[in-house]
């Protein structure tokens, strides 16, 4: 029977690249996807490349693509990405002239289209935002990017015509695994229970160490053999998609049924009701079966008929976020930096801000539990808030800084930062009414 | 005991909806947090943190309950002043709790 092999390069953005390279030399890979875009990615990229029509791409294509290039046309794998962001036409381009440049021949790149939704929610004002109920007109005229979540079938078609380089914009995670399966094992777009085991497959996969010892660790209870240099995951396949996820033997990290069932679960609602462009996953009888050291077979994922719409994630400015940090330690320290929380609430009080928070780094930054807390050596304040316009925003880490002679003894380390709030709303579109289209570059 | 002890956890976040995984080491301590650990419980458990209600889904043969939480994080990453915009430490609060 046909068999397979997908590996994963990257589970986010800003990914390590070493254990991808790793993966292309050694585990005889078919395809190796990298996987880039979290929420909001594609609206800042958009931004970008409104500034600069050839930006707007993944920032470490150029890194990333300097190694894998040679490598991947070396070991003969194929490589999926939806490193595109907001401009995949621009990145093609630019994978092009590095192939060129390191003198490499017959490659063809692919540029899948198509995400980009913007013009067409232009007459959707009605529609409803599924975070807050209400119409999209409420967020009107602050939307800079709106990107739908396409499924396999441009990433298909590429294959289809011969590409082995394939750069996409937004589309679901585990599509950037799918696709490969669908078109080396020739399953039909209407087999929901492959597409479902199919997407099973590219969610263990999409966060890459994820499910290989990295975010897993607990010394003492889950330890890690040589984490430093953990393992990406590959997985081996045959056409009934049964197989097995593994990694590169040598390399750090652990594969076991546990990190497995993390990753099963993560960013998971209903089990039983996964929805994804191309079928409504259902992981709720998935098991897992430790076979050998680092290598476990997955089974019972299933599938049914997948919705009429795509979900859309609609970037919008949402106003400016301020940030101002300060440290006390020693004797006292905690009374010393409540004051100075105190004394930063009067100070701010003049302005408007949405979500003002006065956290403690060390207390109760991240904890939702009340802990008993004696004597501690030291305590961080953290002062945050959103407002409408730059100038307010940063009058949150002035009044922290302005701490140090205006405020308790002894503040040191004060820092301060604001930035642009980007943030996501998101609504769903007809799928009829979205068209993908795929360009060429063959060099 | 703490739940740390017989299980472990991950959170994932999709826009103000955190869910938590739990999972026991040995899955005979399975029926022990299925019967402890009910979305009633994890709700209290995080108090003001969790401004929606808690959904719990139920995988036996993995030995995992599944939290699903809404309203939980601040307004989710792309809004939060909050440190944890993911709410990625949650899983750890949630080891514990004692049963």
């Amino acid at each position: 029977m046909k068999k397979i092999r997908i590996g994963s390069g990257a589970g986010y953005g800003g990914d390590r690249l070493e254990p991808a390279l790793t993966l292309i030399e050694n585990a005889k890979l078919d395809y190796i996807g990298f996987e880039c875009l979290a929420e909001r990615t594609i609206a800042l990229a958009q931004k970008e490349k409104r500034l600069n029509p050839d930006k707007g791409y993944n920032h470490l294509l150029e890194y990333r693509m300097e190694k894998v290039l040679p490598l991947a046309h070396k070991h003969n794998v194929k490589v999926i990405t939806n490193m595109g962001a907001a401009n995949p036409i621009a990145a093609m381009f630019l994978i092009a002239e590095m192939a060129e440049k390191q003198g490499l021949k017959g490659i063809k790149i692919a540029a899948v289209l198509g995400d980009d939704v913007l013009e067409l929610i232009d007459d959707k004002k009605q529609y409803q935002i599924l975070e807050t109920g209400k119409p999209l007109s409420s967020i009107e005229n602050s939307i800079v990017s709106a990107n739908a979540y396409l499924g396999v079938s441009g990433i298909v078609e590429a294959l289809n015509n011969d590409a082995d380089i394939i750069v996409t914009g937004r589309v679901a995670d585990p599509a950037l695994f799918l696709a490969p399966m669908i078109y080396e094992f020739c399953w039909d777009m209407t087999d929901f229970d492959k597409l479902g085991k199919g997407t099973l497959i590219g969610h263990l996969l999409e966060c890459a160490a994820q499910v290989s010892g990295g975010y897993f660790a607990d010394p003492g209870k889950k330890d890690v053999e040589n984490l430093w240099d953990v393992g990406f995951p590959f997985v081996e396949i045959d056409e009934t998609g049964e197989g097995y996820i593994s990694k590169v033997d040598g390399t750090g990290g652990i594969i076991n049924t546990a990190t497995c069932t993390e990753q099963l679960l993560y960013e998971i609602h209903d089990p039983a009701n996964y929805l994804t462009p191309d079928c409504v996953a259902d992981f709720s009888k998935v098991e897992f079966d430790l076979v050998e050291k680092d290598k476990v077979k997955f089974s019972h994922a299933s599938g049914k008929t997948a919705t009429d719409s795509y979900k859309v994630s609609v970037g919008y400015q949402n106003g400016y976020f301020g940030l101002g940090e300060i440290s006390y330690g020693g004797a006292n320290c905690m009374e010393r930096a409540k004051l100075a929380g105190d004394i930063i609430q009067k100070r701010l009080e003049k302005y408007t801000f949405s979500d003002l928070r006065i956290d403690f780094i060390g207390l109760n930054s991240i904890s939702p539990l009340n802990y008993e807390v004696n004597e501690i050596p030291e305590i961080r304040l953290r002062v945050s808030g959103k407002a409408a316009s730059l100038e307010t925003a940063k009058q949150v880490g002035r009044e922290v800084e302005a701490l140090y002679t205006n405020g308790p003894a002894g503040g040191g380390g004060a820092t301060q930062k604001t930035e642009e709030v980007i943030s996501v709303a998101s609504i769903f579109l007809k799928k009829s009414e979205v068209q993908t289209t795929i360009i060429y570059k063959a060099i | 005991m703490k739940l740390w002890e017989i299980a472990h956890s991950r959170t994932g976040d999709k826009g103000n909806i955190s869910n938590i995984s739990l999972i026991v080491y040995d899955k005979s301590n399975y029926n022990l947090i299925a019967e402890k650990v009910t979305a009633d419980i994890v709700k209290q458990w995080f108090g003001a943190k969790i401004k929606g209600k808690v959904e719990r889904y139920e995988l036996p043969q993995l030995g995992a309950l599944n939290f699903v939480l809404y309203d939980a994080l601040d307004g989710g990453v792309t809004n939060s002043t909050s440190l944890d915009k993911h709410g990625k430490s949650l899983s750890s609060f949630l080891l514990e709790m004692s049963i």
